[in-house]
């Protein structure tokens, strides 16, 4: 199969729905969706909790609810809906059109766009990338993947489960396992402090008498066959283990919640810049990537705390598709955003001074009320609780941008 | 021809499907290959550095068996690589000597090839091996290079080998562990076994790291398997630099020492340490903080640079079958008439396996005073399963054409497609792992958290069973418990596990 369209989109997740549905709104009429699996919405299918679509729809949703809300919308476009369609590789011709290559069932197909937005979402990592040693039985899932079992397939992974990890993810997959019967023996967090936020810490783990392991590390895991145990180890400051704080815990079940990576394996083969801090590409405040018409939102692009950002993210690359293909984005003078102190990432990196722009970042180190500084243009705003785990996000206005008279732009978290 | 002459061999490994597939070149043998395992090959096969090694290691006047079988092993497997398509790399071997003692180590394996019959060995300058592989240490004075060497994937010899043999009429029994070796006025009787008992005329005993108990069974005994741990690394295939050879460093008496390589399916890959480990520890395969740092520092030394820590996919360990006397155990026993060792099989035990296969023949031929008869419609081919992933565009629009779940995406990194996963189901996989060692699905980057579970809901669609049973690796090791409200179902005394079918994909 070979189609031209204007506009294609990769990834039917939040980021990637709500740009179709945005893109269609702008007037952009010829546009294809892919999705790799058989269902739409991404991670929103299986995240049957609460706590979705407070800022992007001001109602607080369950996963399912905030995906169906998406859907509705998708309907009334004309945008052409491609599931089972895997994008393996993206061209981009001298001219600057692309070509996307794939496979579904029983086809390959070639799309030949003008402009691409790539909302692939992101991967878990897995023990080894964490270095958890020990043996290698079953009973070891990433969150995501027991929640697919679970909320998807309908199946229980084990019944004495400890989750490594107090992100978000970990402490809804603890409270998901209490709900089920199981024993959640404990979270275990390297950090001092907990991941998640505190409403989670709360409904998740408090409630249901689910301990945290703070300053915590899991080093092993038991088990010939089946997981039978973890080896446990506090940590000191550096993260080093303390001599005689070892301690086993028996479990059946371990469940990771170690972090998430942009999916940007398309990506690299096309030849867009890598941010090392993100994972994710580098880009303007179009969210447009180092290659010209081909755009980056949500977890691919950074990962984000919340769907909402995503969704946002993908609007804004909607917009900027559009405009793209309307008048062309080159025809501005693009300034660097530095990365200053205690800032460990944000995104976008390239600022144009044109236009409002989101800025969405996360600190390197916990901190109490500080303030985040864009000195060169004398804004600041505060923060009273500051964590690497928590993402801050600023909009700033062109008029605030446009007092940047320096090719650069330092963001600072700074102690007030 | 004679009498029909029934022969057991115990493990199906790289060794008991070698001579499986020996023994089924003639019409006078009825093969049983037993296997304890879910699948074939999952013992020491499956982990290990999977080279077929030149033959220089081994002193023939220590070591004659590992001496003599490994040259021999390495020409045999240069044709069987090509009648059954296993993934291999004749990319040859490097020896790396740093200073000139090491040199004098070198001249003394060089010797020692020559004498064990490895082909076209020479020491190379420092010069010379930077040409040969770019990516050796600065620091290396010179080199043997072992240009017969060669990387294959061991778990698809294992494979190719015993599906061979099938069609060749072998027959395979899985899931199956010998209880007792049943043996009458001092003479093999047959195979007592968790499943059966099998009435055999032969015991061939290739159980690997449990090779010393079944030979006490049938009351040979006499030495010992000391297991060995080996820990690996595996880097993810987008991973830079990689090496074009493979690279040893000089070895000790103990061991050939941490290799780099890069496997048939293009991942760096360092290792293995060695830590001898007590008798009762043969199942310990686990990983550890100083097994991992010795590999990550040993083989810091034998090139230019590795790629970053945080490349690293995968870590894991196997055991390697040390036999109390050093070198291999093949012999005919006379105390018990039909039982036959091939066991101790340790390093070079995979380039060996073929030798040892022809050697078990020509045992079998003098004990029953043979003259076997080949058999007639003896297949020599075998083809692998074809990998979407290694297709050109065209052989992949053909593939989708004839079966369109070759464009069902199931493994994004490894681009494994749901045909691919249903043909190793087809070929005999019952298992994620099974799946996962035929087809490469769950091998990259992301470990299966992303396509384990797809994995899982084909099998339990192929094989008929509710998902939650689907297993890793066999019984003991199923996915899940139940339903999600098994242990609520349990509570209430409810009798047996509610079952849910898995969800078409």
């Amino acid at each position: 199969m070979e189609k031209n369209y204007d506009l294609a989109i990769i990834g039917g997740g939040p980021a990637g729905l709500a740009s179709s549905i945005k893109a269609w709104k702008l007037g952009v009429k010829s546009i294809v969706l892919l999705e790799e699996s058989n269902l739409l919405g991404g991670v929103l299918p299986q995240c049957i909790h609460p706590g979705f679509g407070l800022h992007y729809f001001r109602e607080d949703l369950t996963g399912p609810e905030f995906a169906a809300k998406l859907l509705d919308r998708l309907k009334d476009t004309g945008v052409n809906v491609l599931v089972g369609s895997y994008a393996e590789h993206l061209e981009v011709k001298s001219s600057g059109e692309k070509e996307i290559f794939g496979y579904k069932y029983g086809e390959a197909f070639k799309i030949k766009c003008k402009a691409v937005i790539y909302a692939a979402g992101c991967r878990e990592r897995s023990r080894f990338e964490v270095n958890i040693l020990g043996d290698r039985p079953v009973g070891v899932y990433t969150a995501g993947e027991a929640q697919t079992l679970m909320d998807m397939y309908g199946i229980l992974p084990g019944s004495e489960i400890v989750v490594v990890g107090s992100g978000d993810v970990g402490l809804i997959m603890a409270r998901r396992f209490a709900l089920e019967g199981a024993d959640v023996k404990a979270v275990v967090e390297i950090m001092p402090y907990p991941g998640g936020l505190t409403r989670n810490i709360v409904q998740c783990l408090e409630d249901f008498h689910i301990p945290l392991y703070l300053s915590c590390m899991v080093t092993e895991i038991n088990g010939s066959r089946r997981v039978e145990g973890v080896k446990i180890v506090r940590v000191d400051e550096k993260f080093n283990p303390i001599h005689g704080s070892e301690n086993s815990l028996k479990c059946d079940t371990v469940i990771l919640a170690v972090g998430l990576k942009p999916r940007v394996e398309l990506r690299d083969k096309a030849g867009a810049l890598i941010d090392e801090a993100t994972g994710g590409p580098i880009v303007n405040d179009w969210l447009e990537t180092t290659i010209p018409g081909v755009f980056a939102a949500g977890n691919v692009l950074v990962i984000n705390d919340l769907v909402d950002y995503a969704a946002e993210q993908g609007e804004r690359a909607a917009e900027s598709a559009a405009k793209f293909m309307h008048d062309g984005l080159a025809a501005f003078k693009f300034k660097r955003v530095i990365l200053g102190r205690n800032v460990r990432l944000v995104v976008p990196h390239l600022i144009s001074c044109v236009q409002d722009v989101t800025f969405y970042g996360r600190v390197g180190k916990p901190e109490e009320n500080v303030q985040v500084r864009f000195d060169e243009i004398g804004q600041a705003f505060k923060l009273p609780i500051a964590r690497p785990s928590e993402m801050f996000r600023f909009k700033i206005s062109a008029d605030d941008l446009l007092k940047l008279h320096d090719e650069k732009m330092v963001v600072n978290v700074v102690k007030v | 021809m004679g009498r029909l002459i029934r022969v057991a061999i115990i493990g199906a490994g790289v060794v008991g499907a070698s001579i499986a597939r020996v023994l089924s070149m003639f019409e006078d043998f009825e093969v049983h290959l037993i296997e304890r395992e879910a699948d074939v090959g999952w013992g020491v096969s499956k982990a290990n550095t999977g080279i077929i090694h030149a033959g220089y290691d081994d002193e023939p006047s220590l070591f004659p068996l590992r001496a003599k079988l490994c040259a021999e092993g390495n020409r045999i497997w240069h044709e069987w690589v090509k009648d059954l398509d296993i993934p291999i790399r004749w990319c040859g071997s490097l020896v790396l000597a740093f200073n000139s003692e090491e040199e004098k180590i070198l001249e003394e394996l060089l010797d020692r090839g020559i004498r064990n019959g490895a082909p076209s060995l020479e020491i190379i300058d420092h010069e010379k091996l930077k040409m040969l592989e770019p990516n050796s240490s600065e620091k290396a004075t010179s080199a043997l290079w072992a240009p017969t060497a060669g990387q294959i994937s061991p778990w698809d010899a294992v494979i190719a080998l015993v599906e061979n043999s099938v069609t060749n009429g072998v027959k395979l029994h899985l899931s199956t562990e010998v209880k007792e070796v049943k043996v009458v006025g001092g003479q093999i009787s047959g195979l007592e076994t968790n499943e059966f008992f099998l009435k055999v005329d032969c015991v061939i005993n290739a159980a690997g790291l449990y090779a010393d108990k079944i030979s006490e069974m049938a009351g040979v005994g006499g030495y010992h398997i000391k297991p060995r741990k080996g820990e690996y690394l595996i880097f993810d295939k987008d991973a830079e630099p990689k090496v074009n050879r493979i690279i040893f460093p000089t070895p000790t008496p103990i061991s050939k020492g941490v290799v780099v390589t890069t496997t048939t399916d293009g991942n760096l890959m360092i290792g293995p340490s060695a830590q001898d480990l007590p008798e009762n520890l043969r199942e310990d395969k686990s990983n550890t903080y100083d097994g991992l740092k010795i590999v990550w520092e040993s083989a810091s030394n034998l090139v230019n640079k590795l790629p970053p820590r945080n490349k690293v996919i995968r870590f894991f360990a196997g055991l390697r079958p040390e036999p109390s006397g050093g070198d291999f155990i093949i012999r005919d026993c006379n105390e018990v008439f039909g039982f036959i060792e091939a066991s101790g099989m340790r390093s070079p035990g995979l380039t060996s396996a073929p030798a040892v296969a022809r050697m078990i023949l020509d045992s079998l031929k003098v004990k029953f005073d043979l003259n076997p008869k080949p058999k007639a419609g003896w297949k020599r081919y075998r083809r692998r399963i074809k990998r979407f992933s290694e297709m050109t565009f065209e052989e992949r629009s053909k593939a989708m054409n004839e079966n369109p779940r070759y464009g069902r995406i199931i493994c994004v990194d490894e681009l494994v497609t749901e045909a691919e996963i249903v043909e190793a189901i087809r070929r005999g996989a019952t298992t994620i792992d099974g799946v996962k060692f035929r087809t490469r699905a769950c091998m990259g980057a992301c470990q299966g958290s992303s396509c384990m579970y797809k994995v899982a809901v084909i099998l339990a669609r192929e094989l008929n069973v509710p998902l939650w049973m689907v297993s890793l690796r066999g019984p003991g090791t199923e996915i899940g418990i139940g339903d999600v409200k098994a242990l609520f179902i349990e509570k209430n005394k409810s009798k047996g596990k509610a079952k849910i079918d898995g969800e078409k994909l």
